[in-house]
């Protein structure tokens, strides 16, 4: 039954991992605004429009 | 100005619709026009050429008419200021020779264009880096190399395009607000972490399943959930070590005494069990109790990032004005200003400190200072006080008084701004805490006392039982989820509470003052009449024909100036070509309808213009305005026409909420007005109710004081500088604006000004609130009374408080929010779909 305790290990670090995403999320100040991401992907075709433009 | 057609009478159809391509305003000819894009003024139609030159024509594909109207052009001197490396250094982020960033308030953000415009910024520019919107703020980072772009024309940049940024003198004082909410993320992130995973590895002895797994699996799992629950009880719960230590230091039995209490019991007991190898303890709980009181709290301190509630006087003021020197103007902050400076003001400026005026015609408006609804003359020599605005051209004024010990700054002096508000110990949650706290010791001590008589093994665990089941998580979850709860009901509805205890004060409420002006009354929703100048020729007639009042309408809707809104508005719509419109800021308007050459605005203004085109021998036969309320004068091809009265009015359904509020309250007004209109407010509020004129704000502050002193619980309902001692000192404070995000003094709450009718169904809401909290109290208690009968007894098992404790957290959360909504739709507040911060809406 040893194994038991390899696969809580093996668990708790991938938790580990998503726990020090989450710290670097909230560092990297992701969570300070919620509100402005969102409408930025309303505009985020800019690039693929101006490409097709240029040409002309 | 080209006009392209001479015909005087054009179809008003097609006009009608002409809208400016850039901020979709009204344009008074086509003759502003880039192929088929009008234009309503010049400023727009070069902010349109700037952006299509720069290749940002998508900007007005993002949102109809997305641009904002540019009403003058700022002088390059306004943002001089900004080059003094004192300035910099207290404004920008960071900075070095070569690039610098600095985060920019900019209020003329309202929709998906201007984010998108403002972080494509760089393209009008080469010396801007990467700018990123904050919308909700109304911010904006942005890079740039100082070398290349100097802070001060990156402003002037700005407010070319329409986004000119706003810096307030208090700002500059202070240092930037940390950022506590990044900390509360990652306490509640590491107790959420803790508690899954502790859980996770709990459930084989809940079920039973530890039979075959041997004592060592039962060690190895305790210990690990005693490391995983360390950082949770020293990080994640470090704010209630914090606050049950100040509050046993002044001696008070706070809501987080009962929680340490708790904490401390539960995670000892663990420690004790895992070490004498008893059972897997109770980590799981003890995360999951301190998770959950995490999200009470983070859900109550909910902020509106776009509000400020304890902006003093220096909030008021611009961050520099223009000083006169030797060699011309210079900018210069406000915090160097000094006695005995020559300062320039131009319209719509306000006086920073108390002066003296030098030269040009002064016409001071205090409404904002003092309640005085109508703007006063000032004669050269005569005393300025500060926060008064200029109306009309510039002035010269020579400062007498530092900005620290002006008229607005004296007041801030008084002591009602410097004793800290101890509301938060006085909360209903502390006043039933502290008698929790007792009867939990007591009873827990009772049991260790019985026990210890009966079976002395028992004695300590009973005592840990009692301690770790009452652990106050829903009593201490009610509260919060109500308030919180109930303060977004109210944001979407334009009310926004300072924090979430400001619904409990107001609850308690018997005593309402309100201010009058601006606050009852209104001047942008008013009457309006007109009268008719008196002459030889004309006989005295009270109405416009009605092609006047159209060719007044046309030209009166051209202009933004509040009054020549309402002059439109009261006249009708009527969109006839205007030709040759000109607005003279602290004058009027003028411009030419229908062959009609027609002036309107101020008294003097439009007199000195007759005057100078053909002297009329009418001067004398003004009418005499027999009615209060600005007035605004016109002329029709340079004879004296006549005069709007616009009167100051009640705000819609005033009467109505006086009458609602009377019968529940004790009502008062306070007005710094004169009494030309006590009769009509004494028969609105009644006989009982106390009605005072000419108050000054100092007077405002002590009759609060007065009514505090009787034992009543006031709240102050007001909305200028003037008020801000009233505000202060009352147990809720109500400032009422007319535009959120705007200016308004220190306050508990910030009202719209249209929700003011719903003063009295909030004040219900509030009061059906508290009492929600209460029957919140009641759940947790009775979940007390079961969890703690069975741990007296000594029968606590770990899986029993892992049930009790989560159930009974999420039905006393589940009964506060749903109650709570419930309550707000049976008061009859409702959200209605306008709300200003929606990134969609039109300006």
């Amino acid at each position: 039954m040893n194994v038991i305790i390899l696969l809580i290990l093996a668990s708790l670090a991938v938790a580990l991992i998503f726990l020090a995403g989450f710290i670097w999320a909230v560092r990297s100040g992701q969570y300070e605004d919620t509100l402005t991401p969102a409408l930025r992907v309303l505009t985020e075709e800019s690039k693929i429009s101006e490409s097709k433009t240029k040409p002309k | 100005m080209s006009s392209q057609s001479t015909a005087t009478l054009e179809p008003p159809a097609t006009l009608a619709e002409a809208r400016c391509f850039h901020c979709g305003e009204p344009c008074p000819d086509d003759s502003l026009a880039l192929g088929e894009k009008l234009f309503c003024c010049l400023g727009c139609q070069t902010v349109f050429s700037l952006l299509q030159e720069n290749g940002l024509e998508r900007f007005y594909e993002l949102n109809a008419a997305p641009g904002i109207r540019i009403r003058a052009a700022s002088a390059a001197i306004k943002w001089a200021f900004l080059d003094d490396p004192a300035v910099q250094e207290k404004l920008f982020d960071f900075a070095d020779k070569t690039q610098a960033r600095v985060t920019l308030h900019l209020p003329a953000i309202h929709c998906v264009a201007c984010v998108w415009l403002l972080e494509n910024l760089f393209k009008l520019h080469p010396g801007v880096g990467r700018s990123v919107v904050n919308f909700s703020r109304r911010e904006a980072a942005i890079a740039f190399a100082p070398d290349k772009i100097k802070f001060s024309e990156l402003a002037a940049l700005l407010a070319s395009i329409g986004y000119e940024p706003q810096f307030t003198f208090g700002e500059t004082d202070q240092a930037k607000p940390v950022l506590w909410r990044q900390k509360s993320w990652l306490q509640i992130g590491l107790a959420g972490f803790a508690f899954g995973n502790i859980m996770i590895m709990s459930l084989p002895f809940y079920l039973g399943l530890d039979s075959f797994n041997g004592p060592w699996f039962k060690a190895f799992a305790g210990w690990l959930a005693l490391a995983l629950a360390l950082p949770v009880v020293t990080y994640s719960a470090a704010d209630f070590w914090r606050a049950a230590w100040a509050s046993v230091r002044q001696r008070m039995l706070t809501m987080e005494v009962p929680i340490v209490l708790g904490l401390t019991a539960i995670y000892g007991s663990s420690i004790f069990d895992v070490f004498w190898q008893r059972g897997p303890g109770y980590c799981d709980s003890l995360c999951g109790l301190i998770f959950f009181l995490l999200c009470g709290r983070l859900f109550q301190k909910k902020t509106y990032d776009r509000l400020t509630f304890d902006r003093d006087y220096k909030g008021f003021f611009p961050l520099s004005v223009v000083r006169k020197n030797s060699g011309g103007e210079e900018s210069v902050a406000i915090s160097r200003l000094q006695t005995g400076d020559h300062l320039i003001l131009r319209n719509g400026e306000l006086v920073p400190a108390d002066a003296k005026l030098i030269s040009g015609d002064a016409c001071m408006d205090y409404s904002f200072v003092t309640g005085e609804s109508e703007p006063v003359k000032c004669a050269p020599g005569e005393r300025l006080y500060a926060g008064g605005r200029q109306v009309g051209g510039a002035i010269e004024i020579e400062t007498v008084k530092p900005v620290a010990q002006s008229y607005l700054a004296a007041l801030w002096n008084n002591e009602a701004f410097h004793k800290p508000g101890n509301y938060e110990l006085d909360s209903l949650t502390n006043r039933y805490s502290k008698r929790f706290t007792k009867l939990v010791i007591g009873v827990a001590l009772a049991a260790a006392v019985f026990w210890f008589f009966h079976d002395a093994a028992k004695a300590l665990k009973a005592f840990t039982s009692v301690l770790i089941v009452a652990c106050p998580c829903a009593l201490a979850l009610a509260a919060p989820l109500t308030h919180g709860t109930a303060q977004r009901l109210l944001a979407r509805l334009n009310i926004f509470l300072k924090n979430a205890l400001v619904i409990e004060r107001m609850a308690e409420v018997d005593t309402i003052v309100l201010d009058k002006t601006g606050t009852l009354t209104t001047a942008d929703a008013g009457g309006v009449c007109f009268q008719k100048a008196v002459s030889g020729k004309r006989k005295a007639e009270t109405e416009l024909s009605s092609d006047e009042a159209k060719w007044i309408s046309s030209l009166a809707r051209l202009s933004t100036h509040p009054n020549s809104v309402r002059i439109a508005k009261a006249l009708g719509a009527a969109a006839l070509p205007a030709r040759g419109f000109k607005e003279i800021p602290g004058g009027g308007i003028e411009g030419e309808v229908a062959g009609h050459k027609i002036l309107l605005g101020s008294r003097a203004w439009v007199e000195s213009q007759i005057e100078s085109g053909k002297r009329k021998a009418e001067s004398g036969n003004q009418p005499e305005p027999p009615l209060v309320g600005a007035n605004v004068w016109v002329a029709m091809d340079g004879v004296l026409h006549g005069a709007f009265v616009l009167e100051n009015t009640l705000r819609p359904e005033v009467e109505k909420l006086i009458a609602q509020l009377g019968g529940r309250f004790d009502l008062a007004l306070l007005s710094g007005d004169n009494e030309r209109e006590a009769a009509r407010f004494k028969k609105i509020f009644g006989v009982t109710a106390v009605l005072r004129f000419n108050q000054s704000p100092a007077d405002k502050l002590n009759f609060i004081r007065e009514l505090q002193a009787r034992g009543r619980k006031v709240m102050m309902v007001g909305d200028g500088l003037n008020d801000a001692g009233a505000l202060k000192q009352a147990e809720v404070g109500v400032a009422v604006v007319e535009k959120i995000g705007v200016f308004s003094p220190a306050s508990d709450v910030i009202l719209d000004a249209a929700q003011v009718p719903k003063l009295a169904q909030v004040l219900d809401f509030s009061r059906r609130a508290a009492r929600v909290v209460r029957a919140g109290f009641v759940i947790s208690a009775f979940y007390n009374i079961a969890g703690v009968s069975i741990a007296a007894a000594g029968l606590l098992a770990p899986i029993v408080c892992a049930i009790l404790m989560p159930a009974s957290s999420v039905s006393v959360v589940v009964f506060a929010c749903v109650v709570t909504l419930w309550m707000a739709h049976r008061v009859g507040l409702r959200a209605e779909p306008q709300n200003s911060s929606e990134p969609f809406a039109e300006k």
